[in-house]
């Protein structure tokens, strides 16, 4: 540890020498660079994402055709396997790699639509908690208290059968049970910030209110939000998965992989490709923005990186 | 010491209330009434609708409403189950054990192999033995426990022919409930063929469920350990000429557990999450199970009435655990 200290001074050093210092972004990209985990996430994260935008041009089938005659073929290595269908087809003749490829897309946008709800609103109840506490802060805390005392996934299943099932529904229940951690986090973040002179001195300025809270104080709140909103990717995919794998999530023939997990569950034995490759998808996907998320708060947050 | 306790229990009875009152709202904000349930396909003449709606006290304001309930809650009435139309709260005590027994033995296994994963990982620091360990927890807490366990099925189950696929115990085993936990009953009836059945029944469900648990328990232990290691008094110890191995188990550990034992603690909300998925897989007759069949049956007082329990268990839990925090550090009793 100590020795890479010394290595970064050194090298920190020699380069202030020559070049002008580092901006931010570099040092946080160098940073990010230094962990081997880190960049796997991010390559990862960039080949789903390819996948995710380019699903209806490199799916060599469409994911809802069903091809009668080849129903429950097995990969192309195995026997009996069909070029034609690379990771084998599930029990109505659809291809495996195009429906797996699609739910690439799905996957991504249930982390994505969840994760922005709960952080806009988070950030929103978290600076008006920070900011002006009093009752306004009591009543926020609690009752985000109240929602972390169910587990998430009973909290997003009470959520749905509110709502009724479904792939929208799934995505509000998800950003329900993602929302406390960011109240909390934004909260705690403005109050540790809003003692400091830089903001004192905003305020007799004469930074209105509104200017304060979203100018002045958020985006010295942000390290440890984007790291959460990261982990909250892979918590919302999971959630998800998990709905739909209960039937309550995304509903057939939407090829996600959770729920193609639960369709194809009665053919486990006859035809294990059917639930080993969307499972597998799901937790590579999830390992990416864990592994990004510990990368990022690695880089984000000197007071770990020591 | 008295004063600190009084505060903790304070804190969360706005809690409580607030649980009370989403379990009412659930009632209230699911789409169609009990009655408009009762009447099925049909339709009800309004007249009876309205006696109904009277009988059920649904024609009374909110607040009467709520206050009606709390005072049923209180007296431990949480209503019926429509499908079985038993008490829920008779219910949710008989499937509780099982619950309980699969999640005690889901931590027990977390936290036998995860606290010496963790020391194992911080003490040989960047070699095989750390890469491997936390390669593996990573992928641990990162992982679709219904899809692991189906995979444990498949290999175990089906193809290896070890372990049960689903259920408690093989059904020719008949052991009266006593306890509702099987590993003690079975034994109390002296039927050993029955605990091995149960026991058997029991490995998967519970490597399942603990896998999670058991990632983040490793890691927590991980980093607990370094930041204990990197301490004067573990140099002193190892100066003045102590074991590696006994300065890590007496020295190290004890400090490094603190915040490893409230992680531990913390778990409880996780294994309920778990447990609903791993009880459905495995047909294990649990509260998780039995939840699930709520909702997909529309059953709403036991939806209801489960969420209000489990939510006031894991309360209930973190309160202990926050109470033993501050038995074990003073610093946070006298802050």
């Amino acid at each position: 540890m100590l020795d890479a200290d010394v290595d970064i001074g050194a090298r920190a050093a020699s380069a202030s020498a020559s070049a002008p210092p580092p901006t931010r972004w570099r040092e946080f990209r160098a940073s990010y660079a230094q962990s081997r985990g880190a960049l796997l996430g991010l390559a990862l994260i960039a080949l789903l994402l390819f996948c995710a935008v380019f699903a209806d041009v490199i799916s060599p089938h469409p994911p809802n055709e069903q091809y009668r005659d080849f129903t429950l073929t097995p990969p192309a290595w195995a026997d009996g396997g069909s070029a034609r269908f690379l990771l084998g087809t599930d029990p109505v003749g659809r291809d495996m790699l195009s429906r797996l490829i699609h739910g690439t897309r799905l996957s991504l946008a249930i982390g994505f639509v969840s994760v922005v709800i709960s952080l806009s609103l988070g950030v929103v109840l978290g600076l008006i908690a920070g900011y002006f506490r009093g009752l306004t802060e009591t009543v926020i805390m609690r009752t985000m208290d109240v929602m972390l005392a169910l587990p998430s996934l009973l909290l997003a299943i009470a959520v749905v059968a509110i709502l009724g099932p479904g792939l929208v529904n799934a995505m509000y229940a998800i950003a329900i049970v993602l929302l406390p951690h960011y109240v909390r986090l934004t909260r705690a973040a403005v109050i540790a910030e809003a003692g400091r002179d830089y903001v004192t001195s905003s305020r007799i300025a004469g930074a209105g209110t509104l200017r304060l809270m979203f100018d002045t104080i958020l985006p010295n709140c942000l390290a440890p939000l984007i790291v959460q909103a990261t982990l909250g990717f892979s918590n919302a995919i999971l959630d998800a998965a998990a709905l739909g794998f209960l039937g309550l999530g995304a509903q057939p023939p939407t090829p996600e992989w959770g729920s193609m997990l639960a369709s194809a569950l009665e053919f486990i034995q006859r035809a294990p490709w059917v639930v080993t490759y969307p499972g597998l998808a799901i937790l590579v996907t999830v390992l990416a923005f864990n592994l990004m998320g510990d990368g990022l708060r690695d880089a984000l947050d000197p007071k770990l990186r020591r | 010491m008295f004063r600190f306790v009084l505060r903790r229990v304070a804190l969360i009875i706005p809690t409580f209330v607030g649980i009370t009152l989403l379990a009412f709202a659930l009632i209230h904000l699911i789409p169609g009434d009990p009655v408009e349930n009762l009447s099925g396909e049909r339709g009800m003449d309004p007249a009876r609708r309205a006696r109904l709606l009277h009988e059920f006290g649904l024609d009374r304001s909110l607040p009467v409403q709520y206050a009606d309930y709390i005072g049923h809650v209180l007296r431990g009435d949480l209503g019926t189950s429509l499908t079985t139309h038993e008490p829920v709260l008779q219910e949710f005590l008989t499937l509780f054990p099982a619950t309980l027994e699969l999640a005690f033995f889901a931590l027990l296994l977390a936290v036998v192999l995860g606290l010496p994963a963790g020391m194992l990982a911080a003490q040989k620091r960047n070699t095989v033995a750390d890469y491997a360990v936390m390669g593996a927890s990573l992928a641990g807490y990162s992982m679709p426990i219904f899809w692991w366990a189906l995979l444990l099925i498949l290999t175990f189950s089906v193809q290896l022919g070890w372990t049960p696929v689903s259920g408690r115990i093989a059904v020719a085993y008949d052991v009266p409930a006593v306890t509702g936990f099987l590993l003690v009953d079975t034994l109390r009836a002296g039927d050993f063929a029955a605990f091995r059945s149960a026991l058997s029944h029991l490995v998967l469900p519970s490597i399942v469920l603990g896998t999670i648990p058991l990632a983040v328990i490793a890691r927590m232990t991980r980093s607990a350990m370094l930041e204990v290691l990197r301490e004067d008094y573990i140099r002193v110890a190892r100066a003045k000429g102590l074991s590696r191995l006994s300065v890590t188990i007496v020295h190290a550990l004890r400090n490094a557990l603190i915040p490893v034992v409230t992680v531990i603690g913390l778990q409880v909300g996780l294994l309920m999450s778990g447990a609903i998925l791993t009880e459905t897989i495995f047909s294990w007759p649990g509260v998780g199970n039995w939840l699930i069949h709520g909702v997909q049956s529309r059953d709403y007082p036991v939806v209801q009435g489960g969420i209000l329990l489990i939510a006031t268990l894991v309360i209930s839990v973190n309160l202990v655990v926050d109470l033993l925090y501050g038995v074990i550090n003073p610093r946070i009793r006298h802050a």
